[in-house]
């Protein structure tokens, strides 16, 4: 059983009557999510563009549906609304794609949330969580996959299941960056590693799961055999990380760091992404995260390399036959 | 987004916050006006200090005491007419558009104060020291046992208890506890009120003891405010008081298309989407030997109209001597950046090096499109993958500037 989210989970899109819900939607139905239904306040009763049922509350909708996990693409200023709607409606994973939200309304919203223990809170700002299905027709942008689950806007065709994979090895992904996930995802699936889970943890300050509580999870998971985990400048997250890594991970971890070259004091896009004070470096973090015994690769090109070394998987297989 | 002093003093005294009297003025009669004024009403010494947002006031010399309105008018001259050079500046300097004259006051003794995010507690801190007037960085390195923290509460916010413990520990006494207090709970409020990042007042001075105040009053002096950008769509006060002569023009422009634009020193252009991997970007062309010239995050959810304006603006820049794509496609669809290279190409055209890297969604219909430009655009090499990129970009790069071309 993979972390946070397997085939059997069913999804619904809060938001999904926008055009960025619904593309998205559409995106998961392909990869074979077991998406149930959305939620826009006043269409409840009609059908959205994928034929799926539409309710008025995120409660109507796990009524009816039995869904245990959210994806929410509502815009900004409602996003911390309806992140609390759903815990209180009981969903179990609550994935917020949603970027802009202001810094105010995730204090209140997460100190909210201690009252909803049976729910974990990903993003927001985030691309998403997903657990790869296997391959079963196609290559490439055009492949089918099944028994996976694709809750958000990463492209599906990138992954790897484990059985696909020509290692026969599968590793979890935990990172604060978007794009820079999929890189990740990329070169680890180039390599023949498959992925048991990619978390997407999000680039704002205040966010749900951190670098910990999914490291703790990878390590608890069988079908995880080690951990790519990229960072960035801003924060003390990845220090935090390597210290836990240090006194409990039990399965090799490589890493990235983002943003050696950012000039300090600039917000270099993401909201959390801005070196403070003069310890709040990438170099900083990398020294941390190397003192603690963890792979970190120089370059955003080696994060596949430095995985698979980690992994004891030298030399590696070339990338034509890495995929089976 | 970050906002003047004088503006700031503003919302402290909105907050029934006590500042010393003073007004932001233009024009070196209003400075000398504005001076008389305050001597006629009574200051023994007035402050003439230069707007800008960046630190090294004083030791560039525009901060001046004046004792009389001919000099406050000779310190606005001087400050108006040239421009500031500081270690916080761009070599150039900056040019100083605005003046705070505002009365001085005596001080018996200076207090540091801040309200700021604290990511690790997911809500605010406050800050205090009894050492204030200088940076407080240089306080926490020398003596962190200086500095004296307490958690906002994310739900309720600052709470008095808290307020006079942090007085205490400062050292106030007397009536100084009471109105210290108040100003650490008002300054909380606002910080909660206008979504701000920093809420920051240094010096927080205590005047001598007089007949009518015994204990010497607790006034705000100077205050330096950071706002969440994400929140200004409700700030409409906030919003109002951002001052577009303090940016990168290039940057104000990024924005009005929703990207996210950094302009840095080097000579290789750079568009991505997503902020850690446009940071990653930045990172392997050093590692390559090359400079980025910029940050651009073009962002999820971009037109193709902004991917259009973002190569406008990358080419804009003088230093730029080559332009490295990287997209790794997951709400941004390839195909619409291939779109907008076709268009800049025709629109701008690309007479540096574009070595163009895409992968992800609809990666196949994008390099059809590039394919079937190729002609148009002669200087543009694709990359299979990120290393790829990085060194092709360098490799152009070197050899462009070594062609003479660069003198375009």
């Amino acid at each position: 059983m993979p972390i946070l989210v397997d085939g059997s989970t069913k999804v619904i899109c809060q938001g999904i009557t926008g055009a960025t819900g619904a593309f998205h939607t559409a995106g998961c139905l392909a990869y074979g999510t077991n998406v149930v239904g959305g939620v826009t306040p006043g269409k409840g009763g009609l059908k959205d563009v994928n034929d799926l049922p539409i309710f008025d509350t995120v409660s109507a909708a796990r009524s009816a549906t039995g869904a245990d996990a959210t994806m929410i693409f509502v815009p900004p200023p409602l996003a911390a609304d309806a992140i609390l709607e759903a815990a209180d409606a009981g969903v179990a994973v609550i994935c917020c794609i949603t970027e802009g939200i202001p810094v105010q309304d995730m204090i209140r919203t997460r100190a909210a949330l201690d009252a909803y223990p049976d729910s974990v809170l990903i993003g927001p700002n985030c691309p998403g969580v997903i657990t790869p299905g296997r391959r079963i027709s196609g290559e490439g942008p055009s492949a089918r996959y099944s028994g996976g689950c694709k809750i958000g806007i990463m492209p599906g065709y990138i992954h790897l299941h484990r059985d696909d994979a020509a290692t026969g090895k599968a590793v979890g992904i935990v990172s604060r960056s978007g794009t820079l996930t999929y890189e990740a995802v990329w070169q680890c699936s180039q390599r023949g590693i498959g992925q048991s889970t990619c978390v997407g943890i999000g680039g704002d300050p205040v966010k749900g799961l951190n670098f910990i509580e999914v490291l703790a999870r990878f390590n608890d998971d069988p079908e995880t055999d080690g951990v790519v985990m990229i960072g960035e400048i801003g924060g003390s997250d990845e220090t935090d990380a390597a210290r836990w890594i240090k006194s409990h991970m039990r399965k090799p971890v490589a890493a990235f760091i983002a943003g050696r070259t950012a000039p300090p004091g600039r917000r270099m896009g993401h909201a959390g992404a801005i070196i403070g004070g003069a310890d709040d470096t990438a170099e900083s973090k990398i020294a941390a995260l190397r003192s603690c015994g963890i792979a970190v690769a120089d370059s955003p090109a080696d994060l596949g390399a430095a995985m698979a070394a980690a992994l004891d998987l030298t030399p590696s297989p070339s990338p034509a036959s890495a995929v089976r | 987004m970050r906002i003047h002093e004088y503006q700031a003093r503003q919302l402290l005294a909105d907050a029934g916050i006590p500042v010393p009297p003073g007004r932001m003025v233009q024009s070196v009669d209003d400075a000398a006006a504005e001076a008389k004024a305050l001597f006629d009403g009574g200051a023994r010494i007035v402050v003439v200090k230069a707007q800008v947002h960046a630190g090294g006031r004083g030791k560039a010399g525009f901060v001046k005491v004046v004792n009389g309105a001919p000099e406050a008018r000779e310190a606005a001259k001087f400050m108006l007419s040239n421009r500031m050079i500081s270690p916080q500046t761009p070599a150039e300097g900056l040019d100083v558009r605005r003046l705070l004259v505002a009365a001085g006051v005596d001080i018996a003794k200076e207090h540091y104060l801040a309200i700021a995010m604290d990511r690790a507690a997911r809500t605010a801190t406050l800050i205090a020291s009894a050492e204030g007037g200088v940076e407080i960085e240089a306080v926490a390195a020398r003596n962190p046992e200086a500095i004296i923290r307490e958690r906002l509460h994310p739900l309720l916010g600052l709470q008095p208890f808290q307020a006079r413990k942090v007085a205490f520990a400062l050292g106030f006494k007397g009536r100084q506890i009471g109105q210290a207090t108040a100003i650490m709970l008002k300054l909380a409020q606002l910080f909660r009120d206008s979504d701000a990042s920093l809420a920051e007042i240094n010096p927080l001075v205590v005047t001598p003891p007089t007949e009518e105040n015994p204990d010497g009053q607790v006034i705000a002096i100077d205050a330096k405010f950071s706002f969440d950008d994400n929140a200004l769509f409700r700030q409409k006060k906030v919003a109002e008081m951002f001052d577009p002569t303090e940016e990168n023009p290039a940057e104000i422009q990024a924005n009005k298309f929703g990207l996210s634009y950094v302009a840095l020193d080097g000579n290789i252009g750079c568009l991505v989407n997503g902020a850690g991997l446009a940071m990653s970007t930045m990172d392997i062309i050093k590692l390559h030997g090359g400079e980025p010239a910029n940050f651009l995050d073009v962002g999820g959810g971009a037109t193709e109209e902004a991917v259009t304006e973002a190569f406008r603006i990358i080419l804009s820049d003088a230093r730029v001597e080559g332009v490295l794509v990287n997209i790794f496609g997951g709400i941004m669809q390839c195909d619409r950046i291939a779109r907008a290279i076709v268009a800049a190409a025709k629109e701008v055209g690309f007479t540096v090096p574009l070595v163009v890297r895409l992968e992800g969604t609809n990666v196949a219909e994008a390099r059809r499109i590039l394919d079937d430009a190729r002609r148009e655009i002669p200087t543009m090499q694709s990359a299979t993958d990120l290393a790829d990129a990085a060194e092709r970009v360098c490799a152009a790069v070197a050899g462009f500037a070594g062609s003479g071309a660069s003198s375009r």
